[in-house]
């Protein structure tokens, strides 16, 4: 199990650099460098430019040099020094900015998943079991509309809602007196009173989608003679359903975790637009829009290190769960 | 009724007949093409059948846009910043009955909120017609014609009809939404194209070869799927040039959706791929001697053929979304270009949202599109194997 | 006497399949006897019904099956308050299919060994587990108990070093261990009746030697009475005394083995009996082996009169494509669905 969870991760490794390449490669497309048109937005609002400022970070990150060097002095900044760049959109070195929004990112994700898993499991189990009922019907059709509508257009609609027939602006993770205050308890508690909404519209799409597999999976396991085999020692349906085919449909879905987890981001992104949160979407948007590349490069790489690292815990639960792949490693 | 057992040893006339009956009754079945077989199996999904129509009728409503528009989607109406949807009715403030007709509507201006109030004159009634002449356009790029589906008789300086409402600017939503039919649903199309033809190529390559081939591309199809597409799709479509024409950057959103959607193609084809080569059939092919290029085009495609039309189906409705996910953002196309995720962006503000909600109709075209692909789709796999249980 | 042997009683069942394309009738009016002790033979083409029998039994038809029809009475041996051992009538067709006392018969009277030992054992759990869970489930006694018993059990079964192999999973085992794996829990809790659905199908020949006579030497270790089920009528030579065969889903003959292979009456057993090659058959006069002709009838549309009349040789016009044959007594406990023998 060890070996097999140490060959897991020497995979990784290239992996990653590939994709820390990737995410470079991405946020070089942009026609000309972002000290150029930072130089020319400081001068029209007035400022008066040092050229010595500028021309030390153009020799900090080896603007002006071929691609290659460039990449190498920021990815050996980042694992040397914890240097994720500048930003300069905010005047700020990146990684002062990017943690706390990645931490959010997390939290908002997994509670998520972890809600969409409690509510899926369960009725994609009914469902199965209670395969042509009405309850089977009716919440065949919701998944179905689940799976059909986009996070950001059901965070559209809760927005008008709750604006029109209450009053109420579901915006942010935070109240306003809480917006710029250092960490606290009390601040904790005022996330978790707005995290829900958020919470609900990014579990929504993947719920509908669990059910939907749930089900299926199910539906193919149920018929399986060992089913029966379960059955005719005389065990109650309800242990033998989710003592075994239950733990069998299962196992597709530990190993869809990371995906599963890249999948949230994704729309995790878009959500946070609308309903203007404190994670990564926004920035990452505003960052993309005003060619602040380190910025935009680190949240790149960040995601996809996140999904890989998913993909790493999704490999670890299946080969825990089912004993013919801890076989095959 | 002693008859001994070897006495009747010669089967009756009857029973022939008998047995003939029965085989007639099942050669429908036996006899029958493998597309019939997967129309009778699609036809018994009736939400694919019900969400085929809304396809087509939609794809009709894009191809035919300016027609079914009643007006230009550019064309500002300054009196109706903002007018609801017009209501169509059929009884009159006197109780009569007649065909659909509007009312004129009034603009006036709420004293304490200088909000816009839209009321309806109840003594002027414009009857609605089909087929009214109204804005000049090429129907299919070629034909002129001032013909459209329907609208008002009368001028568009008097009264205009807005099933859907106006936007901010004045302008009918409902013509907005047909335009935008034709760049969002075309896009999927497209995007769709382009996968197939990369993943099938790197799809059957990787199946039909394995070896180090197959790893290299399995390899890289894992590492485009682990970069969050959205985050990945917004990153590359900031990278476009702001200043591109509408065309260029439209397909350069294509090319950027399609960039992900392959790599779905390419292992379903892939999966195929390693199925069918250990089928006997395919073994046969071989031991008669038939070439690789032959076993492939004659053997493996038609049997597989099936499944990759049921899989694009499900892959359309990703691209769609993305597109309307990207434009909504401001990072995917941009007005002047209409789609559906341009109309959206109106509803980005909560406060405009609040004072004009049908600015969020385009949202429910999306989705009606995206359920009735997905239907389709459930319903083209189930009919992908006729030869199944 | 001849009642209190008896085990298992099944009166006129009728198990059917309602189906979007129409009923299935795959049991359609069986009767059989079981006595203690007792080994008998189901025989039959697939899909004649002798597996829906066995799970009507057990009362664990698939949905959309049900059974419509008929009684099924088990006579189980209990112990009473004085000491002695008595037997109860239990009908088994009364009971909900579910509930708890058809499930403490499932599993502790009437036992199952499937036709797949591949898919018959939950991939995901260790033979242990699923042998102890059988224990546990009809007998009171702990975790370590039950442990000791199954790895006895596999020992009796001939598992290989049964103290390791408890706690392997089924994809470490080969098809005859798992094969030995579904017997343990099968009789680890010392049932009465035996269902063995085609237990060696699924099996090499050397797998199927090996496994056929651990049963029939189980049999005689246990007394316990054993159904056969098998397509195999050289396997039914072999385990049992008694054989019905049965064609869409009707018992057409009956009778012990003997009387059976020598002097079959229904023309479909014989037609049966034709079609298996014999060791010393003359080749050079050119006999070929027969087939029967015609294929299984359409299930949702039988043939009226006698399912078998469309491919029977001896099939009377007027007759047998009209009338319901009788069951007739040809012999001593030897009964035949046909209407030559009237």
């Amino acid at each position: 199990m060890l070996g097999y969870v140490l060959r897991r991760i020497s995979i990784m490794v290239p992996t990653l650099l590939i994709i820390s390449i990737i995410s470079f490669v991405i946020i070089q497309l942009p026609p000309g460098d972002y000290l150029t048109s930072y130089a020319a937005q400081l001068r029209t609002m007035g400022d008066i430019v040092q050229q010595e400022e500028i021309d030390a970070l153009r020799q900090r990150y080896g603007l002006g040099q071929p691609v290659y060097v460039q990449y190498f002095k920021w990815i050996t900044g980042i694992l040397l020094r914890g240097d994720w760049g500048q930003s300069m959109e905010w005047q700020k070195p990146v990684r002062d900015l990017i943690w706390e929004r990645l931490a959010l990112t997390m939290v908002l994700s997994g509670v998520s998943i972890l809600v969409s898993w409690f509510v899926a499991i369960p009725i994609g189990v009914y469902s199965a079991t209670h395969q042509y009922s009405i309850p089977d019907y009716i919440l065949s059709i919701i998944s179905f509309v689940g799976v059909g509508t986009p996070g950001f257009m059901l965070a559209l609609v809760i927005m008008y809602v709750a604006m029109t027939a209450f009053g109420l602006n579901v915006g942010g993770l935070f109240s306003q007196e809480y917006l710029a205050a250092p960490w606290s308890w009390a601040k904790v508690v005022d996330m978790l009173k707005h995290l829900w909404i958020p919470v609900l519209i990014i579990a929504l799409g993947s719920t509908a989608g669990s059910i939907r597999t749930t089900r299926a999976n199910l539906l193919d396991e149920l018929n399986k003679p060992y089913v029966e085999t379960a059955r005719a020692k005389g065990l109650p349906e309800g242990r033998l359903v989710w003592k075994y085919p239950v733990r069998v449909a299962l196992n597709p879905f530990f190993s869809t975790v990371g995906w599963s987890l890249a999948n949230l981001i994704s729309g995790e992104t878009l959500v946070s637009v609308v309903l203007s949160l404190q994670t990564i979407g926004p920035m990452m948007l505003r960052a993309l829009t005003s060619q602040d590349m380190y910025l935009a490069g680190s949240f790149l790489l960040l995601l996809s290190t996140m999904t890989v690292l998913g993909t790493l815990v999704s490999d670890i639960l299946l080969a825990w769960v089912d004993p013919r792949i801890r076989m095959e490693a | 009724m002693a008859t001994s057992p070897e006495a009747g040893s010669s089967l009756p006339q009857n029973d022939l007949e008998v047995a003939e009956e029965l085989k007639g009754e099942e050669e429908k079945i036996y006899v029958a093409p493998p597309w019939r077989l997967m129309w009778w199996r699609f036809r018994r999904h009736r939400m694919a059948v019900v969400s085929a129509v809304v396809l087509a009728v939609f794809y009709l409503v894009a191809i035919f846009c300016e027609f079914v528009a009643p007006y230009n989607p550019e064309q500002f109406f300054i009196k109706y910043k903002m007018a609801p949807p017009s209501r169509i009715h059929l009884r009159d403030a006197e109780g009569n009955w007649h065909l659909p007709f509007v009312y004129r509507i009034e603009r006036s201006r709420d004293e304490q909120t200088m909000r816009s109030l839209f009321v309806e004159d109840t003594s002027t009634r414009y009857p609605i017609r089909f087929l009214v002449r109204g804005d000049e356009y090429k129907l299919l790029g070629l034909f002129k014609t001032n013909v459209h589906l329907f609208g008002l008789t009368v001028s568009r300086d008097e009264q205009g009809i807005f099933l859907l409402g106006a936007d901010r600017m004045g302008r009918d939503l409902f013509s907005r939404l047909c335009y935008g039919a034709r760049l969002s649903l075309s896009i999927g199309l497209v995007g769709v194209f382009l996968s197939l033809i990369l993943g099938v190529i790197l799809g059957g390559l990787s199946g039909y070869y394995g070896g180090t081939l197959d790893v290299i591309i399995q390899r890289v199809i894992e590492l485009i799927r682990t970069i969050p597409s959205i985050p990945l799709w917004m990153a590359l479509s900031a990278a476009l040039p702001p200043d591109w024409p509408v065309v260029r950057v439209y397909f350069g959103i294509t090319v950027i959706l399609s960039l992900i959607g392959w790599t779905w193609m390419a292992r379903v084809v892939r999966g195929r791929f390693l199925a069918l080569r250990e089928e006997d059939f395919v073994l046969a092919a071989r031991l008669v001697g038939s070439s690789e290029m032959r076993i492939i085009l004659r053997h493996m495609v038609p049997s597989f053929l099936s499944y990759i039309i049921a899989s694009l189906t499900i892959a359309i409705p990703n691209m769609i979304l993305g597109e309307t996910g990207l434009s909504f953002i401001g990072l995917g196309l941009r007005p002047p270009a209409i789609s559906w995720g341009v109309l959206l962006q109106e509803a980005q503000n909560v406060r405009s949202l609040a004072l004009c909600p049908w600015v969020l109709t385009p949202a429910l075209a999306v989705i009606i599109a995206v359920l009735a692909f997905n239907f389709v789709g459930d319903g083209l796999r189930d009919a992908a194997d006729p030869y199944a249980r | 006497m001849a009642t209190d042997q008896l085990l298992l009683e099944v009166k006129d069942l009728k198990t059917y399949f309602f189906l979007e394309e129409g009923t299935v009738r795959a049991v359609d009016g069986v009767d059989m006897v079981i006595r203690r002790g007792q080994a008998l033979g189901v025989v039959g083409e697939s899909g004649c019904g002798k597996s829906v029998t066995a799970r009507s039994i057990l009362r664990i038809v698939p949905r959309p099956g049900r059974i419509v029809q008929g009684e099924i009475t088990l006579h189980r041996m209990r112990e009473s308050k004085n000491g002695r051992t008595v037997t109860e009538a239990v009908r088994l067709t009364d009971l909900d299919p579910m509930g708890v006392e058809m499930r403490s018969i499932r599993g502790a009277e009437i036992a199952l060994v499937p036709q797949e030992p591949m898919m018959s054992l939950s991939p995901v759990h260790t033979l242990g587990n699923q042998i102890i869970e059988a224990i546990m489930l009809h007998q009171r006694v702990t975790k370590a108990e039950a442990r000791e018993r199954a790895i006895h059990m596999l020992d009796l079964v001939g598992m290989p070093r049964p103290s390791r192999t408890i706690d392997r999973y089924p994809h470490e085992l080969s098809g005859g261990m798992r094969q030995r794996g579904m017997i343990a829990m099968a009789l680890c809790c010392h049932p009465s009746l035996l269902i063995a659905d085609e237990p060696t199908t699924a099996l090499d020949v050397t797998t199927e030697a090996q496994i056929l006579k651990l049963i029939r030497g189980l049999r005689q270790e246990l007394g316990m009475a054993i159904m056969y089920i098998t397509h195999n009528l050289g396997v039914v030579a072999q385990t049992t005394e008694d054989v019905i065969v049965m064609y869409m889903g009707k018992v057409v003959e009956e009778a012990d083995v003997d009387s059976l292979f020598h002097d079959p009456k229904h023309p479909y057993t014989r037609a049966l009996l034709r079609s298996i090659p014999r060791l010393g058959q003359r080749t050079r006069e050119r006999q070929r082996l027969e087939s029967i002709r015609g294929s299984v009838p359409d299930p949702y549309a039988l043939p009226k009169g006698c399912s078998f009349h469309p491919r029977c040789a001896q099939a009377i016009r007027g007759v047998c494509d009209r009338e319901e044959p009788p069951y007739v007594e040809v012999g001593p406990a030897h009964k035949v669905r046909c209407v030559l023998y009237c």
